[in-house]
């Protein structure tokens, strides 16, 4: 006889988000990696989480793995505690690790179909090898695969058991350009598929290109949220390069009200305001009378890098 | 027939437990035979034992060589599987995030420990058919109860099976590859398995007669070669060694 697994209602864990995660606190001896941390994951979305080494990513997602345990707060994977419900969420989550989790001598082919043999309804190993780019590694033992192709075997026994939600802690660090491609083309199938995607990366564009919704955590904490373009922002900026030091004070007094030029770093000049037609030939005109060749002249939205290094600081960690 | 599409469309769902714990205990096997270090362990150093001490005479042993030494070499079998060849596999299957990662599948921690000790007896049957054929080409003849024989091998398999377990899952990886193969050294010249113990001072002999591969060594030896009948002290020895190491690793087994 089967017992239902939780007194919750069906309809609300139907309902349930991705992830949901309500003041998350994690400590680490005296070292707080998780410093009351909110965030939620949508259902059929992708969502990145960014920040710079030592944030908190890989600890929050270990904790919705089930990995760890939070020292305070609450968190739900797909409505459930993966604290107390792990094994009703383990065949409905995939997990890509930052690294390693297979047995260094064991075949390509063979862990993907041990992975297979954990699921009820898995996809067929030899496809996704082929999908994966990995059909001529089936045999080669791990330990000898590239950085790349392990990354690529990790993604596919994340995703052999057709999970509805997959959390994916780095999954293009290391790849080369093609590789990363077709990881990308993974991750936007699932998404077309309805499959939840939760990622971190340290990669922008892998984030502007594929997340629904962007995180930005930095010690511990959510510092930004929203999706790629509501971070970004709708404001365009000019930016060009010109020698170092020029006096950017009459050009302000040219521009209209509202407007900002700045330095930065040494030899990048950057405007900021109304970005059009005008304001174009204030700049070009003042270049010319202050005898300065802009090159790289370009008129192009912040990028999420620039939303990232304003918000988490520009010193090496 | 098509080559199959790959539908990405969440249908999630574990495997019957069966065929979960079966398809790992297979991995497991794989990896013990694929391992050529494993099966010196297993295999080879066993077998090497029985042919040189049985054929021989380096130490003086009571009757027939190769009645006194095979029982010791079976012992020696199931202690370098399910002891250091489980020690050492375990330990580095955690060092290396396999056990962790297996912790995200379907398969359950119970389920996966099921697989590990389905593993271990296969490796261990294969040992003691390969082990008893050459004692019997070279003239083994066993007495005795085959059922108190297995009583003993299943009570040892499961003390060195928790001894193998607490060690992978307390020590860092290299500390129990060192550990591991002294223990089963040290084990080798003291339990009785081709030095008897009748040899060792009477103080030392009591302490020694404590350990599980003595009592495995004495209990099988007891049984297979003088026909003796239940074994008791023996098997009591195994049984408490097994119930405090298994408890001990089951308490302190740490899977990262």
């Amino acid at each position: 006889m089967r017992r239902p697994a939780l007194a919750v209602p069906r309809l609300v864990l139907m309902n349930a988000p991705a992830v949901a995660l309500t003041d998350l606190v994690k400590r680490y001896g005296r070292t707080t990696a998780i410093d009351g941390l909110s965030l939620t994951a949508e259902r059929g979305a992708v969502t990145a989480i960014l920040g710079p080494n030592g944030a908190g990513k890989t600890s929050t997602v270990e904790i919705c793995e089930g990995f760890r345990r939070a020292d305070s707060g609450t968190v739900r994977v797909l409505g459930l505690d993966p604290a107390r419900d792990g094994a009703a969420l383990k065949p409905r989550v995939g997990v890509m690790p930052q690294s390693g989790g297979v047995p260094p001598a064991v075949r390509a082919g063979e862990w993907l179909r041990l992975v297979a043999r954990f699921h009820a309804h898995p996809l067929d190993p030899g496809a996704l090898l082929a999908r994966l780019g990995l059909t001529e590694h089936a045999r080669t033992p791990y330990r000898r695969l590239s950085g790349g192709q392990q990354q690529r075997l990790s993604l596919a026994a994340a995703v052999i058991g057709r999970p509805e939600l997959v959390f994916l802690d780095e999954p293009t660090a290391g790849l080369d350009p093609q590789a990363r491609h077709a990881c990308w083309d993974v991750i936007a199938e699932l998404r077309a598929r309805g499959v939840s995607a939760v990622l971190t990366t340290h990669h922008m564009d892998e984030a502007e290109k594929l997340a629904d919704k962007v995180v930005i955590i930095d010690r511990g904490t959510v510092v930004a949220e929203g999706s790629p373009r509501s971070l970004t922002g709708a404001e365009r900026q000019l930016r060009f390069r010109a020698r170092p030091g020029l006096n950017l004070d009459e050009l302000l007094n040219a521009l209209p009200a509202g407007s900002a030029a700045k330095e930065s770093p040494s030899g990048h000049y950057v405007i900021e305001g109304h970005v059009g037609p005008e304001l174009l030939g204030t700049v070009t005109a003042w270049c010319a009378a202050e005898g300065v060749t802009a090159d790289d002249l370009s008129v192009e939205r912040r990028t999420l890098e620039d939303v990232f290094l304003e918000l988490t600081g520009r010193e090496l960690r | 027939m098509t080559a199959p599409a790959l539908d990405f469309t969440p249908a999630p769902g574990a495997a019957p437990l069966r065929r979960m714990v079966l398809a790992q205990a297979a991995a497991e096997i794989r990896a013990v035979l694929r391992n050529g270090e494993q099966l010196l362990l297993t295999l080879i150093i066993p077998v090497l034992v029985l042919v040189g001490f049985s054929a021989i005479p380096l130490l003086e042993v009571p009757g027939r060589r190769v009645d006194f030494v095979t029982p010791g070499v079976l012992a020696l079998a199931i202690m370098s599987t399910a002891f250091t060849g489980q020690a050492i596999g375990t330990g580095f299957e955690r060092r290396y995030g396999v056990l962790k990662r297996l912790g995200a599948t379907p398969l359950s921690r119970s389920g996966l420990m099921l697989a590990k000790t389905l593993a271990v007896v296969a490796v261990e049957a294969l040992q003691v058919v390969v082990i008893a054929a050459v004692a019997l080409a070279m003239g083994w003849r066993p007495q005795g109860g085959a059922l108190w024989a297995v009583a003993l091998l299943v009570l040892g398999t499961a003390a060195f099976s928790g001894l193998a377990l607490l060690m992978a899952g307390t020590l860092r990886a290299e500390a129990t590859l060192a550990a591991a193969n002294l223990v089963y050294l040290v084990l080798l010249g003291l339990g009785g398995v081709v030095v008897p113990v009748t040899a060792f001072p009477h103080a030392l002999r009591a302490v020694v007669e404590l350990l599980p591969i003595t009592a495995l060594t004495e209990g099988l030896r007891a049984v297979l070669a003088h026909g003796s009948g239940l074994p008791v002290r023996d098997l009591l020895v195994l049984l408490v060694w097994a119930v405090l190491s298994l408890g001990l690793a089951s308490r302190f087994f740490r899977w990262e």
